[in-house]
């Protein structure tokens, strides 16, 4: 049997979740003997440039260079997968699109920043199709080995879709309302098993938000404890600014 | 007479994109630079208008290697902001979680970044077959270190626990023996890894330049705390930061370049053990003696002999504090809740405050303006890296002249492993002064 060939790319991003995969430990020596990783460049020296059957793309888009790269991808890639917050939903790079360019720009290099090209900070799927999501900042491994063994099946994965707050729940966490602390879990995406609130933080939505968000029930919620709404809002903005992308496609 | 030209496009093995462009002409040296190819990510811009209670959440994006690093260094400029003085206990903590990082750090880059190089090899990928005891060991080494930052602060990539204030959740007493047990028993892998230095045949290149490092009058190795000092005599307060960093206009590059008393400096491992060798854990010297490694050494390569050193010392360290802890017990009631801050848990003023910390590579500086609400009205970060960059040139400067009668593939095998040789971390590009353009 001829073993999928598989890439690591890395746009716009910390490079944190390639390096969740080198945390797999020896089990990453199992992993690599399904697949063929024909380039990571973060680890190997080899280049490719042949048919993929696999492109793991990490990182958002920020640039023009950025486009050209990922349409090239796409290209040659029978499946894209996207892997982590900056890939799926834009992540803290999004952050920037709150600011006018120019400025930023100005702000941080100075009188030659015309030099630093840069553009609105785009998810890959508000650029290129995408096959597979797999979300987190960093990814949550043992989501991101079930969605490989869907791609090796040739099966669809389904991101899940309910409130972080069902799995905060079920690890019998204090709500963090009840501490009177804003808390992103009901309106964020589960299957991170609650890992921020495990450890006595709070969820800060980097998997996305659910679809149907329960807004009035948010709302009722920010009221009794009176946490102001804006400071959600913006805390919200720390990992979702993109999505306003999507929803202005939509209108 | 010898024409050479190197370009290595998106250098590989290494944090981030940079390539190499090198072209000698008739002989004579013409062009030799590491350009800096990523995209910019702006973390200082997008800090402003952000609560210094979620600063460290977002700056340990800057680098998903040095995380922990960047989270701690944006901590202590938080907490030097508004005017907190974390606990005993935290600072312990915090000194064992650095040690974490920068041990999983070194482990990577001896292992999977620099060893394929002395091995003869593309990557850790066919080392698999021919070395796999090797590749699960250094494998295993880095999964400790994940493990008991798992432990500690959530997560290693990305820490989850630890913010402005102190720890949101502390380590209950089998937590302590279990991440004990765990280094205890990395110590026979620390042994293996020494033993099989000691076989790496490191490249011969001198260039004797200033090291930079964080230095102190205590007896303790620094890595959290200290003064700004440098093996030509410089010392400087961490506020003075700026004097040590970017303060100087290159004539030939538009963007500004990192110097100190002389054109260029290193900051990193070499630097640290070049600075304070005296200081590190006995087990650590005695490492450094079997390799051979004496300071003042001014062999860049040998950056990766420190490493090692360095990554007993953090073993052996870490071992301490947390037996020390074990002894002491934990005192929970420092727990702390404080989100953003809503319950006004932690007294906020306005103020100016600068975050230095060792980190894998070298010196990372955070500074933070914030106003009476805690709001940050100005971001600065300067990472190792680019204060490296300008001294990586020197010695490529220096390296081909010495090294023309190689192939081109051979010169630029040696180029890639000098830069790889820095552990450089371009991706943590938040702040790329020294960027060269040429050719525009
Ligand atoms: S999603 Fe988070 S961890 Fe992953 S690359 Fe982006 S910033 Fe880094
Ligand atoms: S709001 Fe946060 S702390 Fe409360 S249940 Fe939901 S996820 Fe858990
Ligand atoms: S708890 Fe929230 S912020 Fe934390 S990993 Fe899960 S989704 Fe991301």
């Amino acid at each position: 049997m001829t073993r999928p060939k598989v890439a690591f790319f890395d746009f716009t991003c910390c490079e944190g979740c390639q390096l969740q995969v080198a945390n797999m430990g020896e089990a990453l020596v199992d992993v690599l003997n399904l697949i063929e990783v024909v380039e990571f460049r973060e680890a190997m020296s080899e280049k490719y440039d042949g048919e993929l059957d696999l492109a793991i793309i990490e990182g958002s888009i920020t640039t023009p260079h950025d486009v050209e790269r990922i349409k090239k991808i796409r290209a040659r890639s029978k499946a894209v997968l996207a892997y982590g917050s900056c890939a799926t939903i834009g992540g803290v790079n999004g952050m920037k699109n709150a600011f006018d360019l120019n400025d930023i720009r100005k702000y941080v290099y100075g009188k030659d920043y015309e030099k630093f090209d840069t553009q609105e900070t785009r998810a890959v799927h508000q650029v290129i199709k995408v096959d597979y999501f797999v979300n987190g900042c960093p990814v949550y491994i043992p989501e991101f080995v079930t969605v490989l063994k869907a791609v090796l099946a040739g099966l669809p994965y389904a991101v899940p879709d309910h409130a972080a707050c069902l799995e905060c729940k079920l690890n019998e966490n204090v709500c963090m309302y009840d501490k009177g602390i804003g808390c992103l879990g009901p309106v964020t995406k589960a299957g991170c098993n609650s890992w921020c609130i495990n450890n006595g933080n709070i969820c800060y939505g980097c998997r996305g938000m659910v679809t149907n968000p329960a807004v009035n029930g948010a709302r009722d919620v920010l009221t009794k404890y009176n946490i102001p709404m804006d400071m959600i809002v913006n805390k919200m903005n720390m990992y979702n600014k993109c999505r306003e992308i999507d929803q202005n496609a939509k209108r | 007479m010898r024409n050479v030209k190197v370009n290595v496009e998106y250098l590989t093995r290494v944090e981030g994109h940079g390539n190499i462009v090198v072209n000698v002409k008739d002989g004579k040296l013409e062009t030799c630079e590491l350009r800096i190819v990523e995209s910019p990510r702006f973390f200082e811009g997008m800090l402003r208008g952000r609560s210094i209670f979620e600063a460290q959440h977002i700056t340990s994006r800057i680098c998903g290697i040095c995380a922990c690093g960047h989270s701690l260094a944006s901590i202590q400029a938080a907490e030097d902001a508004i005017g907190f003085t974390p606990s005993l206990q935290t600072i312990k903590l915090r000194k064992f979680l650095l040690h974490m990082e920068n041990l999983d750090s070194h482990v990577l880059h001896i292992y999977l970044l620099v060893a394929p190089d002395l091995l003869g090899v593309k990557s850790f990928v066919p080392l698999i077959g021919s070395h796999e005891q090797v590749v699960r060991r250094a494998l295993r080494m880095k999964k400790t270190c994940n493990d008991i930052c798992d432990i500690l602060v959530g997560r290693h990539v990305h820490p989850i626990s630890s913010i402005v204030g102190g720890f949101t959740k502390l380590p209950k007493e089998k937590d302590i023996d279990a991440m004990l047990d765990h280094l205890y028993k990395m110590r026979a892998d620390m042994n293996e890894t020494v033993a099989l230095a000691a076989t790496l045949k490191f490249p011969q290149f001198e260039r004797d330049t200033e090291y930079v490092g964080l230095v102190s009058d205590d007896a303790e190795y620094p890595m959290l705390s200290g003064d700004i000092g440098s093996t030509d005599g410089v010392r400087l307060k961490k506020v003075d930061y700026k004097k040590a960093t970017n303060e100087f206009i290159v004539p030939h590059s538009s963007a500004k370049h990192s110097k100190l008393g002389r054109g260029s400096f290193m900051v990193g491992a070499l630097a640290r053990f070049n600075l304070n060798s005296a200081k590190l854990h006995p087990k650590a010297k005695e490492i450094a003696a079997a390799i051979g490694l004496k300071p003042k050494c001014t062999n860049p390569y040998l950056n990766t002999a420190a490493q090692l050193v360095e990554s007993v010392h953090s073993l052996e360290d870490s071992i301490s504090i947390l037996e020390d802890l074990k002894r002491t017990g934990v005192n929970y009631h420092e727990e702390i809740i404080v989100g953003l801050n809503e319950k006004g848990t932690i007294p906020v003023k306005a103020g100016n405050g600068v975050g230095a910390v060792e980190v894998p590579r070298g010196i990372l500086y955070h500074n933070y303006e914030v106003d009476d609400k805690g709001i940050i009205v100005n971001a600065n970060c300067i990472i190792p890296t680019g204060q490296n960059l300008n001294n990586i040139e020197q010695d490529m400067k220096k390296l081909v002249p010495e090294i023309l009668d190689r192939t081109d593939e051979e010169i630029t095998l040696a180029l890639e492993m000098l830069v790889r040789a820095y552990d450089p971390c371009i991706s943590c590009s938040a702040h790329f002064l020294d960027v060269k353009f040429v050719n525009r």
